[in-house]
């Protein structure tokens, strides 16, 4: 079979498991009196729709920031007023100002549903696509079945069309962004990933890489002639861009400054709910957010996300190479998960999507990770009643990766990228050679921990003494499994060198 | 390499399973994509749990509270519920059994007074309840499968004959929507199908024969392709020997095997109907099963001859009001809604008696019949003439439902990997067949669902069936492709304007017509040229010269 007609077939099958799962419930349903973020979502359709822009982002008496008010950046605002427009010549109900609180309905649903469901199928699904065609040194079904996998990640699927997000919004920009870099297309790619930006501030967890291998890039071409006007260009791109989509807000300063202030709330504390980040898992030690005063906190965990950013981002900009660039969005992904301020259970997809990105590269390590980044979002999903389509989708998932990358057969030193890492350490450790199986029995010992966890949040009532028993162990154990990744993929990072690649070639 | 291979138990999209998966796999036996196949289309079942179901939910859900609380005497007289038991004695006993079950999800729902009963519990039992029982069905075509000889040695393992029929039967867009969605259990009687033609083509005749006992007595629409079944069991079985240019030898005719035959159906029949002979009910099950009194067509008319028929009336009707030959008042009015009410009057034509539908079935059946007897082409001949029992009895039935038509769809499905020319006719009759399907989901949620689920299996229908036979000529020609690419803005018409327009007030039901009279078009070309391929095709030379 020819290959756009398999193709075809997989995103076809992306699409139908998609709307599938959009069947299911949504976030808040019939849950007064603050519902959830389906409804957030048609707060400010209705907030951008009834109301003149100056007023979006303000307290008014029609705009009570504290009900869901809009602090996502102007991109995500424009989005909810297109929407709220197309709502409003179905059913002008929806999106009425006040009376429309809490409106629900199947129609709704429906129209709601579609919203994402396009907007996944414009963004999203195309860079996939066109990211997998383009993937050098790999045949064509190699690259539909990453293709097939990428699509089918159980996360990003979960959260969008079942939980009720637009987050393939922003990362199919990002991930527009990624494929214009590795065309060398560097202007256009910096346009992609402030429209990322633009679209939800949580995209800074990406800008890291963005910028370092950007910078990497002018400062190799000599910063004294190519690489200077490339820095330029750069530079007033990202200005006009950010100009555009800030446009209608450049009017006098407090509109910007109330803007960032809503973007950034840096009041809301360390953590929200159970995240399987440092903090939220170290709090089960010690009460850090009582313990540390707001302001400590916030230092502190700027100081350690900062400093388990720089190795990474240090050897990115000394060696920008398209590989390195890809890792790196991994690793400072996950800093940021792990140690930053603020975060949620659902910014684990910024680290997800970058991991998709390297699937055909480290088939098994990538597939673990993807498993348990859904996995950890598994507290979250059973608040939505979302757990049949979690049942469904995660084995389905990891039978889609076993069966297009034989990911059990792949766990040797070289196929996890560690060759130069192990060359280095052989003096010192005898057990290498087992490594592949002690690799694969830690794979499915994980894989057994995490099916127990979800069977047991799923139908144990947890003992009345310790009501969030099963949420803190599921984030403690996903945020152990994180933090070796991100030991891993730092290790990778930084023992990748130009001289690991010559000697691959040439043995 | 040789990774993947034995390990991967994934989705069809192991379909995709390539070359590294491919070999190991192929040498440990070749079936680790069949594993993948059957679980990737049960997950995709599952998750299809919440989706809409139809009124046959309320139906299956009736009958296991009847068979549950009452006594095998009162089976086919309960009606409390409008849905009364209309099927045969097996299939009753299929859901004694399942209400056992279905105790321990909800008792409620084994209350006969509960009409219309639904709960959360109930909804994932019945689901769940048809996804386990498609277990059978997954066996059948594996069985299946194993029948295709793998002349093709194709070394990509998506080329394979055996692959493309199993991806063609298990996730064939018809019994997923018509199982999964609108809810129904036709996918372990299928499978029962495919088992008992497995074993046909095994050689296996007796078992064979024993399951589509089974089959008819789970659900007697199977009749339909009864004398396919009959013919080729007397014409092979019984008969042990052919002359040497292929005609008949009499004198091979074998009691023994007519007797075993005679006795495995007469033990089947006794084991069903026996109970309700014994108690006298017999009148009454019948009675049950063959509901003459409904209409000519079903509620929305199954794209077949009387499709046609009806739409021809309606024209002439027309016609005749404009040219003043009709006279306006002697019009009965429902003719004009017809497609809405069971009971449709021709005004021009004569009106047409189940008599007549019956002598038309049989007539249409006929050739087929004596093609079987009389140029025996072992199971591929019977293949054919069972889909053209199938085939016929669609387009000339009483009360034929639009999913009868799966019943011609899945067998040549087998046929369609062996031939281009059947390869061809198989993708007219599958996308007009599956497209007259869509009337079924007409709740808006399903909509995306349902063109999905098509478009997945025709784009991949076509493209397999290209790539099987890329060194043949074109399976479709000109006048073919345009036929069938006219149904996409058919579907946007009935699905998105019409709807938009003041037409959708005062006349509702053009859509329906629209689709079925279309779809019949299609179908009754591909019953023709399915019909004169058969009649004309020759025993191979080599037989002859045998």
């Amino acid at each position: 079979m020819e290959k756009w007609s398999l193709m075809t077939i997989t995103v076809l099958l992306a699409l139908t498991v998609r709307w599938a799962v959009s069947l299911g419930s949504y976030s808040g349903a019939g849950k007064p009196p603050m519902y959830g973020d389906y409804e957030a979502q048609r707060h400010w359709q209705e907030i951008t729709y009834n109301l003149p822009i100056r007023q979006w982002y303000f307290n008014t008496s029609d705009n009570n920031l504290l009900y869901w008010g809009l602090d996502y950046p102007p991109l995500t605002a424009y989005h909810s007023f297109v929407c709220a427009y197309i709502a409003k010549l179905i059913n002008p109900d929806w999106v009425a100002l006040h009376s429309s609180r809490g409106y629900e309905s199947q129609p709704h649903k429906l129209f709601m549903r579609t919203t994402v469901f396009v907007a996944d199928l414009l963004v999203y699904i195309p860079a996939v696509i066109l990211y997998c065609s383009s993937l050098k040194e790999t045949s064509a079904k190699k690259k539909v079945s990453s293709a097939l996998c990428i699509l089918l990640y159980p996360g990003l699927i979960l959260i969008d069309h079942g939980h009720f997000q637009y987050n393939s919004v922003s990362l199919g920009f990002a991930l527009w962004g990624v494929l214009c870099l590795s065309h060398d297309w560097d202007l256009l790619g910096s346009v992609a990933f402030c429209l990322a930006l633009n679209y939800k501030q949580m995209e800074l967890y990406h800008s890291l890489p963005f910028f370092c291998y950007l910078l990497g890039k002018c400062f190799k071409k000599g910063l004294k002639g190519k690489g200077l006007v490339l820095l330029t260009k750069l530079a007033g791109t990202v200005v006009l861009s950010f100009a555009a989509c800030w446009l209608p807000f450049g009017t006098d300063v407090e509109q910007i400054m109330q803007v960032l202030r809503r973007l950034f709330p840096i009041d809301r504390g360390l953590f929200e709910d159970k995240v399987a980040n440092i903090w939220c898992s170290l709090s089960v030690l010690i009460k850090i957010k009582n313990v540390v005063s707001p302001q400590t906190q916030l230092k502190l965990s700027f100081a350690v996300t900062f400093l388990s950013l720089l190795p990474a981002c240090i050897k990115l900009t000394v060696q920008p190479s398209l590989r390195g660039f890809k890792f790196a969005l991994v690793s400072c992904a996950l800093s940021f998960f792990l140690f930053s301020f603020q975060v949620h259970e659902k910014s684990i997809l910024l680290v997800a999507v970058p991991v998709c990105l390297i699937i055909n590269e480290i088939p098994f390590m990538a597939t673990w990770f993807l498993l348990v980044s859904t996995f950890s979002m598994l507290p979250l999903l059973l608040r939505d009643g979302l757990l049949l389509p979690y049942a469904v989708t995660m084995p389905a998932f990891l039978a889609t990766c076993l069966a297009s990358f034989s990911i059990l057969d792949k766990t040797s030193a070289e196929d996890l990228q560690l060759k130069a890492f192990s060359l280095s350490l052989k003096g010192y450790v005898s057990w290498f050679k087992s490594f592949p199986r002690i690799v694969r029995i830690l794979f499915l010992l994980s894989l057994s921990l995490m099916g127990v966890l979800s069977l047991l949040s799923a139908a144990v009532p947890p003992p009345q003494s310790l009501p969030d028993l099963f949420p803190i162990s599921v984030s403690i154990v996903s945020c152990l499994h994180f933090l070796l990744f991100l030991v891993y993929f730092n290790v990778v990072i930084l023992w990748d060198s130009k001289n690991s690649k010559s000697q691959k070639k040439i043995s | 390499m040789g990774g993947a291979g034995a390990r991967f138990k994934p989705r069809r999209r192991a379909r995709r399973m390539r070359r590294v998966g491919g070999s190991r796999a192929m040498a440990a036996g070749g079936r680790g994509w069949f594993r993948a196949l059957a679980l990737g289309v049960s997950f995709l079942k599952c998750l299809l749990i919440p989706a809409y179901y139809s009124t046959d939910f309320e139906v299956h859900r009736n009958w296991l509270a009847i068979t549950h609380n009452l006594p095998l005497s009162q089976w086919y007289y309960e009606a409390t519920s409008e849905w009364t038991l209309d099927y045969p004695p097996f299939f009753a006993w299929f859901e004694y059994a399942l209400s056992h079950v279905a105790k321990y999800f909800d008792p409620q729902m084994l209350v006969i007074e509960n009409l219309n009963y639904t709960s959360r519990a109930t909804i994932f039992f019945q689901r769940l309840s048809v996804i386990f029982t498609d277990i059978l069905f997954i066996y059948g075509v594996h069985e299946c499968c194993r029948c295709i000889n793998g002349k093709r040695a194709a070394k990509d393992i998506l080329e394979k004959p055996a692959f493309i029929l199993a991806v063609l039967l298990l996730w064939n867009f018809g019994l997923l929507i018509v199982d999964h969605i609108h809810f129904q259990y036709n996918g372990f009687l299928f499978g029962l199908m495919l088992l008992s033609v497995a074993r046909l083509c095994q050689k296996r005749y007796l078992e064979g024969a024993l399951l589509f006992a089974v089959l008819l007595h789970f659900k007697h629409i199977y009749l339909y392709v009864a004398p396919a079944y009959g013919i080729y069991l007397l014409r092979s079985y019984c008969f042990t020997a052919n002359n040497a240019d292929g005609s008949l030898k009499w004198r091979s005719f074998s009691f023994l095997h007519v007797t075993l035959l005679g006795l495995i159906v007469c033990l089947v029949s006794a084991l069903s109907l026996g109970p309700f002979l014994v108690l006298g009910q017999l009148p009454q099950v019948i009675s049950r099963l063959f509901p003459f009194k409904r209409g000519l067509c079903h509620a929305y008319w199954a794209p077949n001859f009387w499709a046609l028929y009806n739409a021809m009336d309606k024209a002439l009707t027309i016609l005749g009001l404009k040219c003043n030959f009709l006279d306006h008042t002697k019009i009965p009015k429902a003719s004009m809604t017809g497609g809405l009410v069971q009971e449709f009057q021709h005004t021009v034509l004569p009106s047409v008696t189940p008599l007549a539908t019956l002598i038309c079935t049989f007539i249409a059946i006929l050739p087929s019949v004596f093609c079987l007897w009389f140029k025996p082409q072992g199971p591929r001949g019977f293949l054919q003439c069972l889909v053209l029992c199938a085939l016929s009895s669609f387009m000339f039935g009483w009360h034929v439902h639009e999913k009868a038509i799966l019943l011609a769809i899945l067998p040549l499905s087998l046929l369609s990997i062996q031939r281009a020319k059947d390869a061809g006719i198989y993708l007219i009759l599958t996308t007009t067949g599956h497209f007259s399907l869509f009337p079924l989901l007409f709740t808006p949620p399903e909509l995306p669902l349902k063109i999905l689920l098509m478009l997945l299996f025709t784009v991949y229908s076509f493209s397999s069936l290209k790539s099987l036979f890329r060194r043949e000529k074109p399976l479709l020609n000109w006048l073919e492709t345009i036929y069938l690419i006219q149904l996409v803005p058919l579907e946007i018409f009935c699905e998105i304007i019409f709807p938009l327009t003041p037409w959708k007030w005062h006349f509702p039901f053009v859509p329906l017509l629209l689709t079925s009279v279309y779809c019949a078009l299609g179908i009754t070309y591909a019953w023709l040229k399915l019909y004169v391929s058969v009649l004309t095709e020759r025993i191979p030379v080599r037989q002859k010269a045998e």
